[in-house]
This record gives C-alpha cells, sequence and structure tokens, in this order.
C-alpha cells in the first residue's frame, strides 16, 4: 500500500478506536449522574457541575487520540 | 484547505502568530484589570461588582478545595491567573480576522496562506510552558509546605512495594506535564479544524452553534485547567 493512503487509514483508524472508551465512560458518568440527580433532585446544580468537569477528563482521551490522528494526517 | 499543526512563523524565526496573539492577550488582560483595579470603593460600580462576583466565586472554590483559608489566599492568585489566561485566549481565537486575516507566503515553491493571528492556546508551545509553570508550582508549593518530607512520596526505601510506588509517583509528576498540555492544546486545535472544516462545507448560518460549542469548551478547558492545578497543589501540601 502506499504511504498516503496508509496515513489516511491509520488516521481514520486512530480516532475511530480512541474514540470509543471516552463515549462509554462519558455514557456512564451521565447515567450514574442522572441515577444520583433522581435520588436526590435538590443536589441537581452541584452534580451538574462536577459531571461537566469529569466529562471533560473523559473527553481528553479520546482529545489526545484526535491530536495523535491529526499529527498523522498533518506530518 | 491549508491546516498547519504547528503554530506559523511571521517576520523573523522565533515569532510565530500564536505569540502574537498571545502577546495581545496579555496586553488586554493586563490593561483591563489595571483599570479594574486603579479604583476601587467600598460601594463598587456595575464593572467592579462583575470582577468581585468572579473572584468570589473562585474564592468559594479554592476554599471548598483546600479547606484552609492560608492556604486559599496562597493559591487564589496562581490559579484565577491561569484561568483568566487560558479563558481569555481561549475566547480571543473565536473572535473573526482571527486565523483569516494574514498574507500569502512563498514556501516550497508553492503560494502558502499564513494567517497572522492564532489562537494561543492552539500551540504546543504555549500550553506546554502554562503546563510546566503549573507542575513547577505544585513542587514549590509541596517542597514549601513539608520541606524535605515532599520527596519521601517519591524515594521511599522501606520496602519493595512502597519503592515501586515511589517510583510510580515520580513518573505521574511528568504525566502530568504532557496530559495538561495536551488536553489543552488538543480542545483548541480541534476547536479550530471543526471551525474550518463547517465554514469551508456551509459557510452561511451553520457555524454559529459550533461557536456556541467552542465558547462553552473554552470556558471549560480553563475550569478544568485551574481545578486540576489546584487539585494537585492540595494533595502536594498534604500531610500522609
Amino acid at each position: 500500500m502506499e504511504e498516503s493512503v496508509m496515513k489516511l487509514l491509520a488516521a481514520g483508524a486512530t480516532i475511530a478506536i480512541g474514540g470509543i472508551a471516552p463515549a462509554i465512560g462519558i455514557g456512564m458518568i451521565g447515567s450514574k449522574a442522572m441515577e444520583a440527580i433522581g435520588r436526590n433532585p435538590e443536589a441537581a446544580g452541584k452534580i451538574s457541575s462536577q459531571v461537566i468537569i469529569l466529562v471533560a477528563f473523559a473527553e481528553a482521551i479520546a482529545i489526545y487520540a484526535l491530536v495523535v490522528a491529526l499529527i498523522i494526517k498533518f506530518i | 484547505m491549508e491546516i498547519s499543526l504547528a503554530a506559523e512563523k511571521i517576520l523573523t524565526a522565533p515569532i510565530t502568530n500564536s505569540l502574537l496573539t498571545g502577546l495581545v492577550g496579555s496586553a488586554v488582560i493586563i490593561i483591563l484589570f489595571r483599570a479594574l483595579a486603579r479604583n476601587i470603593t467600598p460601594r463598587p460600580g456595575s464593572k467592579q461588582n462583575v470582577a468581585e462576583v468572579i473572584v468570589d466565586y473562585f474564592l468559594n472554590l479554592t476554599e471548598s478545595i483546600t479547606q484552609n483559608h492560608q492556604k486559599t489566599l496562597e493559591f487564589l492568585p496562581l490559579v484565577m491567573t491561569f484561568f483568566i489566561f487560558i479563558l481569555l485566549n481561549n475566547w480571543l481565537g473565536l473572535l473573526p480576522g482571527v486565523g483569516s486575516i494574514g498574507f500569502n507566503e512563498l514556501k516550497e515553491g508553492k503560494e502558502v496562506f499564513v494567517p497572522l493571528f492564532r489562537s494561543t492556546n492552539a500551540d504546543l508551545n504555549t500550553t506546554l510552558a502554562l503546563a510546566i509553570f503549573s507542575v513547577g508550582s505544585i513542587q514549590y508549593y509541596g517542597i514549601k509546605h513539608l520541606r524535605l518530607g515532599y520527596f519521601k512520596k517519591f524515594f521511599d526505601f522501606s520496602g519493595v512495594i512502597p519503592c515501586f510506588v515511589g517510583f510510580l509517583e515520580l513518573i505521574s509528576e511528568f504525566a502530568k506535564v504532557i496530559s495538561f498540555s495536551f488536553r489543552l492544546f488538543g480542545n483548541v486545535f480541534a476547536g479550530e479544524v471543526l471551525l474550518a472544516v463547517i465554514t469551508s462545507l456551509v459557510p452561511l448560518i451553520a457555524p454559529v452553534p459550533f461557536y456556541a460549542l467552542e465558547l462553552f469548551v473554552g470556558l471549560i478547558q480553563a475550569l478544568v485547567f485551574t481545578m486540576l492545578s489546584l487539585v494537585f497543589m492540595q494533595v502536594a501540601t498534604q500531610h500522609h
């Protein structure tokens, strides 16, 4: 296979595979947060601000994959 | 469509377009906050009120993490500076003209568009500098509060397992630099790429929700950087 084709495939695979785990993680954070809010609706404000930060952490893993994919694509 | 991972050079070698934006951002911050700090009155006007609300929010946030007023006053100026610098630079990068005003330059026989401004945090050098500064200050506060006891976390030769754990702790300090810098760089740069792609696909109206998303992401990333620095500082200054 040519190098350019290989590069495109690798970039696509990187972000596709790298996106799986953070997606599952964000889903789990969200589901647990909803459960917690359901049990204690008064704490919704506190919980949701924590959730946004936790989701940002999980998202960061996907961003690492994206950075690697972009490096493969553009360098 | 041309997307450059590294910041482009303008003028002479060490001056890149992201550095220029960073300097503009710093100037904006300095002028804005000097003007705010000049006439502080016991009965605040509207501008001072906004500033006080922000400072008060961060005071409470820091207090809730450190549980110690002395430490809060010690950490607050640094982490709030991180927050304001990152937030303002993230939002400056979204202004029209950043990334679109520039000039053409001959590079390897081809005409390449070089933008005059580029979001500061879309350059790994800036975020790496921020990360090194943050992790450096974590070590500084650790040593200041625990003296030599701080190094006991890393070098514990009381057994095989503590020794290994200390080694892992040492590695995790270096991993912090990488994770700090890549998280911020990745988010901001990915946002730039996303906006460029959407704008080239549908130039009208369609990019608006993505701009809203980027405003939100800029705020969240500034907050995440601040919170993480704060939590690591708190952990580093605690006795075990």
